[in-house]
């Protein structure tokens, strides 16, 4: 349903991306990990393209994108609105209500009718346990609580995969748990999910497989119970070890 | 010094007098600011905050050409006196067949100045505004305007609302300005009221008290703008 074939990406004369191919099956859950600086946040990036690869091609639901040639924006804008991202620092908009952040997309983007869009944005707010914050601005919420909204705000657009770039590393520890269960059970209902995380415990009890990346490559990817047990790659058993 | 001020308080017709040139001025010198300073200040800093956003987005943009039309633009109209600007337009422009009414030679030239000198205070605003910001605009599908008119620029106004308000209150002033090309601004009412009975301390002093109430109102209404923008911080 996603595949990502030979995506390089370059920033100036450092090559971050190496040639990343990589399936995902539709429902499936993907965590990635890797070392700091190994391309992590750019593949998701690329994925809905606030990076332009280099080269590559990416396709999600039969809608390809080529890097090879220049791509039309307006082709990145429709290609944009079948993946749902959702940032390390939540990125709410300020000046809007946990409503107001959910409704953007669908009204502006998609033009649904406002009163339509705000029983379904109200819907999501409770899908991630908000139904009671509905009028509060972003400052007025915790990490996990605006994270959530952040959550819901991706969901509205009705993607076909959610992007996590480390959703609960600026979080305290005691707000994690409340955004993986909402991820946990986004996974559950069967959305197809690619996750950067270093919440390992999430990983094994989530992820249909993990992919381990170093320096730009997918060193190994397999199910969590084999990766984590018995990797292949000396790599990523070093890898594992450190962080474990 | 001392003999005027004696004969003020001394002179009970001199008294008299003064007290009817006060009142028979008032009521000129207010039509002045009613009728042309306001809609003056209004209608330059409206047209002049739109050219503002355009040179600020022209400046941010990456076509090299636009940039370098906002920078001489900026540059020519803050490396010159508005007088001069003002002067250039109502004076000189009809030497080139050019003949603007002083009224609109006004707006024109205040415009100008208020674009250049308020582009900066929006730029700065909209680059302050975080880089998420247009990623989160940009990952729910939005365009470029999109994004800037609905999640960019109302952040970028909540900081800019301070020094535009001191932009604002400037130009009210500099209005008086409009006077030298012939706009029957308040500061020309003065001018004439004063050309008449040589009172000018008083009637001066009385236009400056009117611009001075004006400016005290917007600085309340700056005020309790900012709270009430304050509210989502
Ligand atoms: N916009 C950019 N311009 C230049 N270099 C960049 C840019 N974005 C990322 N890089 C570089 O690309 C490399 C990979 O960065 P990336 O953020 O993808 O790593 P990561 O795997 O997500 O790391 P982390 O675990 O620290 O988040 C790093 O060396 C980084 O400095
Ligand atoms: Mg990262």
């Amino acid at each position: 349903m996603i595949s990502i074939q030979g995506l390089y990406k370059q920033f100036g004369n450092l090559e971050v991306l190496k040639g990343i191919d990589l399936e995902v099956e539709k429902g499936n859950v993907v965590v990635i990990i890797g070392p700091s600086g190994s391309g992590k946040t750019t593949m998701l990036r690329c994925l809905n393209v606030l990076e332009t690869p280099t080269k590559g091609i990416i396709s999600i639901e039969g809608n390809t994108l080529d890097f090879s040639g220049t791509v039309p924006k307006k082709n990145i804008a429709s290609f944009r609105r079948l993946t749902g991202m959702v940032f390390q620092s939540y990125n709410l908009f300020p000046h809007k209500t946990a409503l107001g952040n959910v409704m953007e997309g669908p009204v502006i983007v998609k033009n649904e009718n406002k009163d339509h869009a705000r029983k379904k944005a109200q819907a999501l707010l409770e899908k991630v346990g908000l139904e009671d914050k509905v009028d509060f601005y972003p400052a007025q919420l915790s990490g996990g609580q605006q994270q959530r909204v952040g959550i819901a705000r991706a969901l509205a657009m009705e993607p076909k995969v959610m992007l996590f770039d480390e959703p609960t590393s600026a979080l305290d520890p005691e707000l994690v748990g409340e955004v993986l269960k909402v991820m946990k059970d986004l996974a559950n209902e069967g959305m197809t999910m690619i996750v950067v995380t270093h919440e390992m415990r999430f990983a094994r009890e989530a992820a249909d497989e993990v992919i381990f990346m170093d320096q730009g490559v997918v060193v190994e990817r397999n199910r969590p119970e084999i990766i984590f047990t018995n990797p292949k790659e000396d790599r990523t058993r070093k890898f594992l070890n450190m962080i474990q | 010094m001392k003999m005027y001020l004696n004969s003020i308080f001394t002179d009970p017709e001199r008294t008299a007098r003064l007290m009817d040139i006060a009142q028979s001025s008032f009521l000129p010198l207010l039509k002045g600011a009613i009728f042309y300073t306001i809609p003056l200040t209004i209608i330059t800093f409206i047209v002049g905050l739109i050219l503002a956003i355009l040179t600020a987005l022209a400046r941010i943009s990456h076509v090299k050409v636009f940039q370098m039309i906002a920078r001489v633009y900026v540059s020519a109209i803050r490396g010159t006196p508005l007088l001069v600007q003002l002067f250039i337009i109502f004076y000189g422009l009809p030497n080139i067949g050019i003949i603007i009414d002083s009224y609109i030679a006004a707006i024109i030239g205040f415009s100008l100045s208020v674009g250049a000198y308020t582009s900066e205070i929006i730029r700065a605003a909209i680059l302050s505004t975080p880089k998420g910001q247009w990623e989160a605009g940009y990952s729910i599908g939005m365009s470029y305007s999109q994004v800037l008119r609905r999640i960019i620029l109302p952040q970028a106004a909540r900081v800019s609302i301070p020094p535009l308000s001191n932009s604002f209150i400037s130009l009210v002033k500099d209005t008086s300005l409009a006077s030298l090309v012939l706009v029957s601004e308040m500061f020309r009412k003065a001018q004439e009221i004063a050309a008449s009975n040589y009172e000018f301390l008083l009637v001066y002093s009385e236009a400056a008290l009117i611009y001075w109430v004006i400016c005290f109102i917007l600085s309340i209404i700056q005020q309790v703008f900012e709270k009430k923008l304050d509210r989502y911080v």
